[in-house]
């Protein structure tokens, strides 16, 4: 395991290269433009001025390169020299400016980092905590009440789309239920609100119900899915019935045997998912004003800004390798017949 | 109802005003808390010759200031100076070619340096560097240069006599920066600035605390703002990002933000919003105008790419039956009241405001299908084969009609696409991501320079009130074609000789009656000769919370231009 | 050791109707499969035939007669210019159901063969892998513009403005959604490989492509259906967030997810409005999903016997 590891990792460099470039192909060849969003009032000489100075027409392949020293070299050197204080030189370089806001990209992803693990994430932790339940639970009472009814919420769940559950959630709990009352909950996330006492994690509390709620709609709905489908794969098999034979309990069979045996689709699942929780939540943070990474994203790609898009998908490129190599490591703590070498 | 709470702001305004004058100590500035303020679009930076976005010029608008500003009318009004020069005033030189500026005594930065000529001279070297890419250089257009006479003194000079000087340092998109702050940041320089342009030291009523891009930004007070108890709020909180409705949402029915820009929604909706009683919409007109733009030449997918909406002519667009036909067919008022309610108006004009450059000589608030059938049957256009659109010589009237992608405009589409086929026009509707549509790169065929349709849907206006730029935009040789790579600003491919003549008539002359009479013959030209559709003249609609006082809706310049002015109404 | 399906291994290609016919017979004492079935035979059916039966137009434009409520003449209202809600559920409802059932095939096909293919030839697992990865990377919405940028005149050209644009949409929502599946079919069929009964055929000399036909493919069913359920749903709905952007269908062509995307602005003058696709909606998933449920149970012979 430990050297399926290793080689997993060193195939991991050429891989993200690749996928790097390809990338960076998608997203020089879409046709947004940075100057797309100014107002018409600004003639097309002046685009192209706008344009030549933020070094959108110089070749593709140079660009790629620059992109490439600025991500793997510059951006770790300058974290390195902020962090220690030593001087490596890093002065007079540019930066992996983003094209809207003339500031480095890492910054404006350090600046988004909180908001959306705090947002996202918590709501990805309350999917899981939410789903597993449900899953084991629907699968081994088949076809009960608990198990119908947990089947109807989680698909409808999963077929409203977010801009109309946050939408709903909105005007019940900010628009009709009164300001004063102690249900109303604030439509608009308050990025800059800081938890210092009792009170202010009262408003962070709240101001995060909605947008986490929204969001773990959707993750219960696909993880408790995967599980109740996977135990109900494994109930029957023969080493249950073994089990249970021999005398241990129920509970013994179910949490410990079934449930460890039906965890590789669910696993999977989740390991694909945590990516997506720095990818963001585009249409949940939108609708909640939490301006994410998602809204960085989704404002980068209607901005045409190249180095914000490049960067933030490689990222979230970097996360799906990495993960999906800890769901393999996984499988084989889960089955330990599953091998690699 | 509302009258009354008119009259009780007012009241209250002008009650307020001298007492905070009266008091005049320093306790009274600040004394109404936090105002926020929400734009569905985040402002990106703070820089406004980085980034000529409305977002990002309005916000920067609370922080730094220009020289002169234009008021709720229209009209130029002194800001940072004593008065706007004028020839009268004897500011601007006799020959028209150059404007001299008389800074007020005492204005002091937020830092408390003193504002000085130095700094008006360095804004202008600034933008006007080659390597800047400075988003607002058509400001500086003509400039020759710019001399600081003396501390307070500014000459800006120009190369030909220009009627209208009032280019640089006017208005929202042109204020002026603090020369010791961006010293360092000139030409390609400007990008790696993030500081500054991000936190500008500026003589606003407000200074930047933390600007997160895209987001959020916190604004205090500027305890050095050049008059006394303003503002009246203490700090605002400035945030970015969601959608129209949910901007006007937090503002009109829960109460959360007590102001909301550009609240771009069906009438219904706002006045649905407006019921829960928290709030108020106020409208707002400028230049702008909602139009079709028609297409003068040949958009066949058979063609080249060198031909491709570049050859002229259009296969029947050009035809004076057909444009008439296509514009008689549509139903103005209808549109206004679906697509903008209080915030439209039907127009038949290029150029609808300024109140003096608004030609009267047409008309088109009725729709006539019938007129228009009779008009292409006496042109020939009848449907000969039978397969409901109107063809002559083997050409059929099927146009291919696209816009950016927006609920209002994909409304106007079918609407339009239905009234078209009722006088046996076929279409086709095409709808492009905006920032695909107006991203003008050259690789694209979806650009709307590129117009590789027959006829295409977009709302333009221009800055200031003077609109000799704008009507370039007729200009033959603006025309884009692949010899510019798509640039130019004649989006229709218009041509027509006496139309350049005459604006070339219009650059040479001064005195606004003058000016206004050329600029409506040029929009007649236009609108006659089948180069646009015009449709709907729109406003501005924005929205206040009933507790926020002293909000003047001003489509000139900057919404938020006299958000020292802004306090709370007790309630 | 009763994984395999016995009848099938003694009795191998002679009589395959059979064992349909069993399977048919079990699923049809699925209650849940069966009203999931009639269900959406009727939504299938009325968004196939209705437009032809229904005397509205979908595009027609009555303007005198806008934002009305439900009645005889509407039964499910009309929008905001006039258009008859339920003409345009009809015709929306092809296109949603088309998108979501073309690409949950092109995922399930994809998505299974990468999966299966790479979990049981080790070969073959790093590369297709990587592959896997690389898709999961790939961003969707500058992707969209790129392959709109690329192809969509000349498919235009090809298949009309709506079919071109139609098998765009499949295809650019087809090959972003095949990779869930591929990694879980993968992960159990990784452990799959492992089980006694998978040695035991083995080890009698079944070729690698019965073993995977008769062997893994059947135990692997379940989370292969979770996954076209989970398909559709994401499908719809993927494809009204691209229409929103500019990047989906013509826009006098309604979906089901852009009529809910529409009438979201109007939901407390107009609830209904909301209330139509999202139904619409939920209904195609949740009795997809039942018939999955009903085709699982049907197809797991330990089951069947029951």
């Amino acid at each position: 395991m430990f050297t399926f590891t290793i080689r997993r990792l060193i195939l991991t460099i050429p891989t993200l290269l690749f996928i790097s470039f390809v990338i960076f192909l998608i997203v020089k060849l879409s046709p947004s433009d940075p100057t797309g969003n100014l107002p018409l009032t600004i003639p097309s000489e002046v685009r192209e001025q706008i344009r030549e100075a933020l070094g959108v027409n110089k070749p593709l392949i140079v660009q790629y390169f620059l992109w490439l020293k600025q991500f793997f070299w510059l951006e770790p050197l300058i974290y390195l020299e902020n962090t220690t204080g030593w001087n490596l030189g890093t002065e007079g370089e540019t930066r992996l400016i983003s094209y809207q806001t003339r500031s480095p990209v890492m910054d404006l992803i350090m600046q988004r980092m909180p908001q959306t693990l705090m947002v996202v994430g918590t709501a990805y932790v309350v999917g899981i905590l939410i789903a597993l339940p449900i899953g084991i639970i629907s699968a081994y009472r088949q076809y009960s009440v608990f198990d119908q009814a947990g089947t109807f919420i989680s698909m409808i769940g999963f077929s409203v789309p977010p801009f109309f559950s946050g939408v709903l959630v909105i005007v019940v709990f900010s628009v009709i239920i009164p300001t004063d009352s102690f249900f109303w909950l604030p439509s608009i996330y308050d990025t800059t609100h800081e938890v210092v006492d009792w009170e202010s994690f009262k408003y962070q509390f709240r101001q995060m119900i909605m947008p986490v709620m929204v969001l773990a709609l959707q993750i219960t709905a696909q993880i408790s899915r995967f599980t109740r489908a996977s135990m109900l794969d494994n109930l029957n098999q023969d080493y249950v019935r073994t089990a249970r034979a021999k005398g241990l309990s129920e509970s013994v069979t179910v949490m410990k045997h079934v449930v460890r045996n039906s965890m590789i689709p669910v696993v999977t699942v989740i390991a694909l998912g945590i990516p997506s929780i720095f990818g963001g939540a585009i249409i949940t943070e939108q609708v909640f004003k939490v301006n994410g990474l998602g809204q960085l994203l989704i404002i980068a790609i209607q901005g045409g800004d190249v180095p914000t898009v490049q960067t933030l998908t490689f990222i979230f490129a970097i996360l799906i390798v990495l993960f999906n190599l800890v769901a393999d490591i996984l499988y084989g703590l889960l089955d330990p017949r599953i091998r690699y070498d | 109802m509302k009258l009354r709470t008119a009259l009780l702001s007012a009241a209250a305004a002008s009650v307020l005003a001298p007492m905070a004058i009266a008091d005049g100590h320093e306790g009274e500035r600040g004394r109404d808390g936090d105002v926020s303020i929400i734009y569905w679009q985040a402002p990106s930076i703070l820089n406004p010759f980085l980034s000529g976005g409305t977002k990002d010029v309005e916000s920067a608008s609370m922080i730094v200031e220009p020289l002169a500003r234009y008021n709720q009318d229209g009209e130029l009004v002194a800001w940072l100076v004593d008065e706007v020069p004028t020839v009268e005033n004897g500011g601007v030189s006799e020959d028209l070619t150059s404007i001299t500026w008389k800074i007020t005594p005492g204005i002091v930065w937020s830092d408390g340096t003193a504002f000085t000529s130095a700094d008006v001279k360095f804004t202008a070297d600034y933008c006007m560097d080659p390597n800047g890419g400075c988003a607002q250089v058509t400001k500086f257009e003509g400039v020759t240069s710019v001399e600081a006479v003396d501390d307070l003194t500014v000459t800006v000079t120009f190369d030909k006599p220009t009627p209208f000087p009032y280019g640089p340092f006017v208005g929202g998109e042109s204020p002026i920066l603090q020369a010791a702050q961006f010293a360092n940041c000139m030409g390609a320089a400007a990008s790696a600035c993030s500081e500054e342009n991000f936190n500008p030291v500026g003589t606003g009523p407000f200074k930047v605390v933390e600007f997160k891009p895209n987001d959020v930004i916190t604004m205090e007070a500027n305890e050095n703002f050049r008059m006394e108890g303003k503002p009246a709020f203490a700090s605002v909180t400035f945030k970015g990002g969601g959608d129209a409705t949910a901007a006007g949402r937090a503002v009109m029915e829960t109460g959360e933000f007590d102001y909301a820009w550009n609240l771009q929604l069906a009438p219904d909706v706002i006045a649905k919003m407006e019921e829960a009683g928290k709030g108020t919409p106020v409208a707002g007109f400028g230049p702008l105008v909602e139009r079709i733009m028609l297409n003068q030449t040949n958009p066949s997918a058979d063609l080249s790419a060198d031909d491709r909406s570049v050859i002229r002519p259009h296969p029947f667009l050009g035809d004076p039956a057909v444009y008439k036909a296509l514009s008689m067919a549509i139903d103005r008022p209808l549109l206004v009241e679906i697509g903008y309610g209080k915030a439209g108006k039907v127009t038949c004009n290029w150029v609808p405001a300024p109140a003096a450059f608004n030609s009267t000589s047409l008309s088109c608030d009725t729709q006539d299908i019938e007129g228009a059938k009779a008009m292409l049957e006496e042109a020939g256009w009848v449907d000969s084969n039978g397969n409901g659109t109107r063809d002559k010589d083997g050409v059929e009237l099927q146009v291919l009609y696209q816009t950016s992608t927006n609920a209002v405009r994909q409304d106007f589409q079918a609407l339009i696409k239905q009234w078209w086929s009722e006088i046996g026009v076929g279409t086709e509707l095409r709808n492009i991501d905006a920032s695909v549509f107006f991203g003008g790169d050259a690789a694209s065929p979806d650009t709307f320079q590129k117009f590789y349709s027959d006829v295409e849907m977009y709302a333009n206006t221009f800055n200031g009130t003077d609109p000799q730029s704008y009507l370039a935009n007729g200009l033959c040789d603006k025309a884009p074609s692949p010899a510019t790579q798509w640039q130019g600003e004649n989006i229709s491919r218009f041509c027509n000789e006496e139309f350049d003549a005459l604006h070339k008539e219009l650059t040479a002359t001064a005195g606004l009656e003058a000016r206004a009479e050329i600029g409506k013959r040029l929009n007649d030209i236009m609108v006659e000769n089948g180069g646009m559709i015009p449709l709907v003249h729109r406003g501005r609609l924005s929205a206040h919370a009933n507790s926020l006082g002293g909000v003047i809706l001003n489509v000139w310049d900057s919404e938020l231009w006299n958000v020292a002015d802004w306090y709370r109404i007790d309630g | 050791m009763t994984d395999v399906v016995p009848d099938n291994a003694q009795t191998p290609m002679a009589a395959p109707r059979s064992q349909w016919l069993d399977v048919w017979d079990q699923f049809k004492t699925h209650k849940g499969a069966m009203i999931g079935l009639i269900i959406f035979l009727v939504i299938v059916l009325s968004v196939l035939l209705g437009p032809f039966l229904w005397i509205y137009d979908p595009t027609f434009i009555d303007i005198r007669a806008r934002n009305q409520s439900p009645s005889w003449a509407h039964p499910m209202g009309t929008d905001q210019l006039g258009r008859d809600t339920f003409a345009r559920m009809l015709a929306g409802g092809r296109v949603s159901l088309a998108v979501g059932m073309t690409a949950m095939a092109l995922a399930l096909v994809v998505g299974t063969l990468v999966g299966v293919v790479a979990g049981y030839f080790k070969r073959l697992d790093g590369p297709l892998m990587r592959l896997t990865d690389l898709f999961l990377a790939l961003p969707l919405l500058p992707l969209l513009l790129v392959i709109i940028m690329l192809f969509r005149d000349k498919l235009s050209s090809m298949f009309g403005p709506e079919g071109g644009i139609f098998i765009l949409m499949v295809t650019a929502i087809g090959v972003t959604s095949w990779m869930q599946t591929a990694r879980i079919v993968r992960g159990d069929v990784l452990a799959l490989k492992e089980r006694e009964f998978v040695l035991a055929a083995r080890s009698i000399g079944t070729s690698p492509r019965r073993m995977i036909a008769r062997h893994v493919l059947p135990n692997v069913l379940s989370p292969i259906m979770v996954s076209a359920t989970l398909g559709i749903a994401n499908a719809i709905i993927t494809e009204s967030a691209l229409s929103f952007l500019g990047l989906g269908f013509p826009p006098d062509f309604p979906t089901w997810g852009r009529l809910l995307f529409d009438s979201v602005d109007y939901l407390q003058q107009y609830p209904e409005r909301v209330i139509w696709p999202g139904m619409a909606i939920s209904l195609t998933v949740l009795s997809v999903n039942y018939m999955g449920d009903g085709l699982r149970d049907a197809l797991d012979p330990r089951i069947r016997g029951r």
